[in-house]
C-alpha cells in the first residue's frame, strides 16, 4: 500500500536556509545542505526547497545548492521558487533535482507546463498553488482563488479549474498551498484540500497550517491528501519525523517507517 | 565499466550520483559501441514507451542492448527501462525490445486510486535473487510510473507491489532484473540494491 508521504520544505535566501533546526547541535544550521542529509537520515520522504533569493544571480546560487544535495541525500527532491522556463527548469533537473515546482510563472503562461511535461516528463512537474479563500462569484465558483507573487496578487483564478486544468496540461503532482492557513500551525486547510485531491487523479501534497501530528491526520484522511508539507513543526525541533509517523502509524495511516 | 544508457528519457542525474555514492563512476552514453563495451549496464528512463522505443532505434541502441543482454553482460532496467524491455507496451502500442517476454500494461483505473502511482511503497519479493538480497522486508521504495511491467511466466516475477491490486514491481530473466521502482530515489535499501546489482555476475538460476 501507498505510503502517505511527509515532506519537510525548506525555506533558501542567497544559498542558506532562513529557518534553523535547534536539534542540530553540532552542524551548520544555515546549510541547506547539512539540513536536507538531517532530514534523509532522520525519515524524510522527499523534501522541498523554495528558493525565495531576490537577487539576478538567484539560479547560479540554488543550483549549486541542489548540486551538492544531490550528492548526500538518496530520495527525491523538488525546487520552486522563481522557475519561469525550460531552461530554469533543466538546469535544476541536470543538477540533481527529481522535479521542480511551477507556481507564479504557470499561471502567467499555462503553457509552461505542457512543455515542461513535454520536455521533462509529468513526474517531474509539480504544480504549485498559492489559494486563498474568497467569496463564491462567477469568476471563483468553487470558493477559491488562484493568487501568485507570494500570495499578494489575486488571479481571479477558480482554484478548482485551475487545478484541472494543470493536471490536464500535464503536472504529475499538485502542491497545493492555503494562504489562509499558512503560518497559523492551526491545522492545514481540510475543505480545500479534499475538493483538489478528489477532482484530480495525480497526487496532492497539503501545504500550509501544519502545527501537529493530528493536523497531518486529519489533512491526509479528512482531506484526502497524498502527501503533508511540514516547516517549523520540525525545523524548531518541536516534532521529529519519527515521532510523526509514528503517531500516524498509531491512528493506522500507511507511512515509511524504515529506513 | 558500468554504462548508464542515454536515450533522452529523463534525467540521469541521480543514477549517477547514487553510483557515486558507491564509488562507482558510471559512464553516460548514447552510442552503441560504448554498450558493446560495457561490462555492466544500467537501463533508466522515465516517459513515454513510444517516444523511447524511437529514440532507441534511432540511435541504435535497441540492437547493441540486445546483443549485450545475448553475451550476458549484468543489466538492470529502472521504470521505463524496466518496462520496454518486454515485447510490448500498451502504452502508445510500443512495440519494445523484447528481451523479456510479456507486456507493459496500464494500471488499473480505479474510484478513489490516484494515478501515477507515486511515492514510497512495498515490494514483496517471491523469489530469491542476489540482486535483491539483504532487503529487510519493512523496507519500502520509491515509485512513479502509470505502467508496469507483466512477464509471460509468472517465474520471471521477483517481486510484487500493490496499488488497488497487485502488480510485478521488479522482474527478471537470465542476466536481465528490472525495477519499476526508483533504486536510485529509494534510500538506503535503493543504494543497497544497486551494491547488489553491481556485485551480481549475471547468473541466476531459473
Amino acid at each position: 500500500m501507498l505510503s502517505k508521504r511527509i515532506i519537510p520544505c525548506l525555506d533558501v535566501r542567497e544559498g542558506r536556509t532562513t529557518k534553523g533546526i535547534k536539534f542540530l547541535d553540532n552542524v551548520d544550521v544555515g546549510d541547506p545542505v547539512a539540513m536536507a542529509q538531517q532530514y534523509y537520515e532522520a525519515g524524510a520522504d522527499e523534501l522541498v526547497f523554495y528558493d525565495i533569493t531576490a537577487s539576478s544571480d538567484r539560479r547560479n546560487i540554488m543550483i549549486e545548492v541542489v548540486d551538492r544535495v544531490a550528492a548526500k541525500i538518496f530520495i527525491p527532491f523538488s525546487v520552486g521558487g522563481g522557475i519561469r522556463n525550460l531552461e530554469d527548469m533543466r538546469a535544476v533537473l541536470l543538477a540533481g533535482a527529481e522535479k521542480v515546482s511551477v507556481n507564479t510563472a504557470a499561471v502567467l503562461d499555462p503553457g509552461l507546463i505542457a512543455a515542461g511535461a513535454e520536455a521533462f516528463g509529468s513526474q517531474c512537474i509539480v504544480l504549485g498553488m498559492d489559494v486563498k479563500r474568497v467569496s463564491t462569484s462567477p469568476a471563483t465558483p468553487s470558493g477559491y482563488e488562484i493568487v501568485i507573487h507570494g500570495g499578494r496578487k489575486p488571479m481571479g483564478l477558480d482554484a478548482l479549474a485551475w487545478a484541472k486544468e494543470g493536471a490536464r496540461l500535464g503536472a504529475g503532482e499538485i502542491c497545493l498551498n492555503s494562504i489562509d492557513a499558512d503560518g497559523t500551525q492551526d491545522g492545514y486547510e481540510l475543505t480545500l484540500t479534499r475538493m483538489i485531491s478528489e477532482a484530480v487523479t495525480i497526487p496532492v501534497i497539503a501545504s500550509g497550517g501544519a502545527g501537529t501530528p493530528e493536523h497531518l491526520y486529519q489533512v491526509l484522511t479528512e482531506g484526502r491528501a497524498d502527501a503533508a508539507l511540514i516547516a517549523s513543526m520540525v525545523h524548531y525541533g518541536t516534532y521529529t519525523i519519527k515521532g510523526i509517523k509514528d503517531y500516524l502509524d498509531g491512528r493506522g495511516l500507511p507511512v515509511r517507517l524504515t529506513w | 565499466m558500468v554504462v548508464i544508457i542515454d536515450y533522452e528519457a529523463g534525467n540521469l542525474t541521480s543514477v549517477v550520483r547514487a553510483l557515486q555514492a558507491l564509488g562507482v563512476e558510471g559512464e553516460v552514453t548514447q552510442k552503441p559501441e560504448v554498450v558493446s563495451r560495457a561490462e555492466r549496464i544500467i537501463f533508466p528512463g522515465v516517459g513515454a514507451a513510444g517516444r523511447a522505443m524511437l529514440t532507441l532505434r534511432r540511435l541504435g541502441l535497441d540492437e547493441a542492448l540486445t546483443q549485450a543482454w545475448k553475451r550476458g553482460v549484468p543489466i538492470l532496467g529502472i521504470c521505463l527501462g524496466a518496462q520496454i524491455v518486454l515485447n510490448h507496451s500498451e502504452e502508445n502500442d510500443t512495440r519494445c525490445l523484447g528481451l523479456l517476454p510479456g507486456r507493459t500494461r496500464a494500471l488499473p483505473r480505479e474510484e478513489g486510486l490516484k494515478i501515477p502511482h507515486m511515492g514510497w511503497n512495498r515490494v514483496r519479493f517471491v523469489k530469491e535473487h542476489q540482486v535483491f538480497q539483504n532487503l529487510p522486508a519493512s523496507a519500502e521504495y520509491y515509485f512513479v510510473h502509470s505502467y508496469y511491467p507483466e512477464p509471460a511466466q509468472s517465474a520471471m516475477v521477483i517481486g510484487v507491489t500493490g496499488h488497488g491490486r497487485d502488480f510485478p514491481s521488479a522482474v527478471g530473466r537470465g542476466n536481465l532484473v528490472a525495477t519499476q521502482f526508483h533504486p536510485e530515489k529509494s534510500g538506503r535499501f535503493g543504494l543497497q540494491l544497486l551494491k547488489n546489482f553491481l556485485a551480481w555476475d549475471g547468473s541466476h538460476a531459473e
